[in-house]
């Protein structure tokens, strides 16, 4: 059988499903081509800020028995001096890049949307829900939908790029969030961003991220990434990007089954390498055979019947 | 599990002026080249090669040259103090089979991980001549140690200022061997700069060639990718920090730039 493993959101063809997710790898233009190379079907590079960040001291990240936690405070350069960045990895990807951003205020959302609209990127993912810059900006975005939806309808009115929303878990109801930001102009929705998460280590008496707090990412966040994504899929029309420990096509498929067209994975470049794109691809192609699909779009939402 | 591991610091040595060695007791098994990460609680946790490694005794030692904040905090450390750590990361060196006759080129702290090189290396019937450089007379490290190991005719020593050695650069020792003797590989670890002259000069006359680069790490195991290098992209701290001649002549920052805290680049 011939199986056809590229996908679609909105109009952008991916060659395959696997995206490299913000914050992981691509820092810069270079690091993002890099991971192209090794097979994602896009891209989207760390998020950018309207101003130079320097981020958390290390440790940035830590392992624990079923992933990492992250505490990295999203460091960069500020978008003015990133456009170059940017451009690059569009340049010489190969593939679709949806870079990412993240403000202090919706305005900052907007002034950074703005600027990275002057490359005419495929897309933009908001990022609404970095668990790690609390201190500064107070609750993330993405906890309340009224303030989710304020920035989705500031960033819509300064760019006519399509945008992707990245929304946060750790709601009471995630499905209201959707909803707000659909209602606000998302155009797609990427799901989810890291839970909030300690560890703390006994000889010291510490928790060892220099935050000390941190987000969780990789196989401890898929089984509440995977619900997120069927709740979203339930809630709203616009296509979804799955998110949260994808490390084998056989997590990649059960994200496109509760409702996802593709997925993004980070983490998943520790346990598989930096080849995990290719790898997973295999793996969902194999899946496919067995249970007899020909193509992603009819795996979408195949968990819902 | 990529976790800091709390351990006491079990010795501490004095090498050169701002520059010393920190033991510890760990039974990790580090290969010349690859590099650890040390954690200060609630101050910073930063990138050092290991420059001793005793298997017999259970030991580390990591060479740390006081240049910022985090260096001079760790080097007026005590013995008994807390200190934690992971790893070890990295590519490390690569004795090639047929190379016999090899060079060391070390620049202030990087000839700590060509040491332990050098070690290996005599250990497996190589023949090895070490260039130590450093800016001064009093900041040369290992002259003693590499002078055991090898004889005082293979070592051969550099400084900026003159005060001990040839007056001159690594690179300068490195052209004269070239045509005094049969070179089969060479190993520099220094600064940027200079390992970007040292490759190219390899490259040139064609003698097989690794260099250790540093850039700034955060997670130190691939994941972050604060540390990739223009335009190849390649992660220092997973692909590197050892990488052959051939790679580093594809990396454009290296002798010209590298990224900040933040990611942003800076001239060197
Ligand atoms: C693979 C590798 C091996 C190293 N081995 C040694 C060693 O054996 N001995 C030794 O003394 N030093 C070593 N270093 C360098 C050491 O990590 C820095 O000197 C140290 O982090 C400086 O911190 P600071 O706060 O004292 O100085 P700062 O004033 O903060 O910085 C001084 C210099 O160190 C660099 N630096 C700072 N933080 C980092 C970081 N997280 N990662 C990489 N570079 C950084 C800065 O870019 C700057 O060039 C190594 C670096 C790398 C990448
Ligand atoms: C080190 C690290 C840095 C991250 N930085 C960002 C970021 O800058 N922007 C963002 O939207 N998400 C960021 N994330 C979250 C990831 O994009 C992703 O949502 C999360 O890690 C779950 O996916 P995973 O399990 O495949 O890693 C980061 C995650 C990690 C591990
Ligand atoms: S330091 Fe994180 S990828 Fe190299």
């Amino acid at each position: 059988m011939q199986i056809d493993l590229s996908t679609k959101i909105l109009n952008i063809r991916l060659s395959n499903p696997t995206i490299l997710a913000s914050g992981v790898m691509g820092v810069s233009g270079a690091a993002c081509v890099y991971a192209a190379k090794k097979g994602a079907g896009a891209i989207v590079p760390k998020s950018l800020g309207p101003k130079e960040r320097e981020g958390h001291a290390n440790p940035v990240l830590v392992e624990f028995d079923k992933g990492f936690l992250n505490a990295v405070g999203l460091p960069n350069s500020g978008v003015d001096n990133s456009l170059g960045e940017i451009e690059f990895a569009m340049k010489n990807a190969g593939v679709p890049v949806f870079p990412s951003l993240f403000g202090g205020t919706k305005e900052e959302f907007g002034y950074v949307a703005e600027r990275l609209s002057t490359l005419n990127p495929q897309m933009l993912e908001i990022n609404l829900s970095c668990p790690n810059t609390a201190s500064d900006f107070g609750e993330a975005f993405a906890l309340n939908e009224k303030a989710a939806a304020e920035v989705i309808r500031i960033v819509k009115s300064k760019t006519k790029v399509p945008i992707i929303a990245k929304l946060a878990p750790n709601v009471p109801d995630i499905k209201k969030v959707a909803r707000a930001v659909v209602e606000a102009g998302a155009d797609a929705i990427s799901a989810i961003n890291t839970m909030p998460g300690m560890v703390i280590n006994v000889d010291v008496a510490r928790p060892v991220l220099h935050n000390r707090q941190g987000g969780v990412s990789g196989p401890a966040l898929k089984p509440v990434a995977v619900n997120c994504v069927y709740e979203i899929h339930k809630a709203v029309k616009v296509p979804i990007i799955g998110i949260g420990g994808v490390t084998t096509g056989e997590d990649a498929v059960e994200f496109i089954m509760a409702g996802a067209c593709a997925v993004e994975i980070g983490t998943g470049i520790y346990y598989r390498g930096i080849d995990v794109f290719r790898k997973v691809t295999a793996e969902m192609e194999e899946i496919m055979q067995r249970n007899g699909y020909s193509s992603i779009k009819e795996m979408v939402g195949a968990a819902h019947k | 599990m990529e976790r800091p591991k709390i351990i006491r610091i079990s010795g501490i040595k004095d090498e050169a002026e701002g520059i010393k060695t920190i033991f510890l007791r760990h039974s990790m098994v580090a290969k010349p080249g690859q590099f650890v990460m040390l954690w200060i609680p609630g101050i910073d946790e930063k990138p050092f090669a290991v420059s001793y490694s005793d298997q017999k005794k259970g030991e580390i030692g990591l060479t740390v040259a006081a240049v910022g904040p985090f260096s001079n905090r760790l080097s007026s450390m005590k013995e008994g103090d807390k200190v934690g750590i992971r790893g070890p990361y990295g590519r490390g060196y690569n004795l090639g089979k047929n190379s016999k006759q090899l060079v060391m080129a070390g620049g202030g702290y990087g000839s700590a991980s060509l040491t332990m090189l050098a070690e290996e290396a005599v250990s497996k019937g190589c023949n090895v001549k070490f260039i130590l450089g450093a800016r001064s007379k009093a900041r040369l490290v290992y002259a003693d140690r590499i002078k055991k190991l090898l004889g005082s005719g293979n070592l051969i020593i550099t400084t900026d200022d003159g005060s001990a050695g040839i007056k001159g650069f690594v690179t300068d020792a490195l052209k004269n061997l070239f045509k005094a003797q049969k070179v089969d590989r060479v190993y520099a670890c220094g600064p940027d700069r200079m390992l970007k002259a040292v490759s190219d000069i390899c490259n040139e006359n064609k003698i097989d060639c690794e260099v250790s680069i540093e850039r700034y790490m955060k997670c130190g195991f691939g994941l972050c990718g604060h540390c990739c290098v223009d335009p190849i992209g390649i992660r220092a701290c997973a692909e590197g920090p050892v990488i052959s001649s051939a790679q580093a002549a594809k990396i454009s920052e290296l002798g010209s730039y590298h990224r900040v805290k933040s990611s942003r680049k800076e001239k060197l």
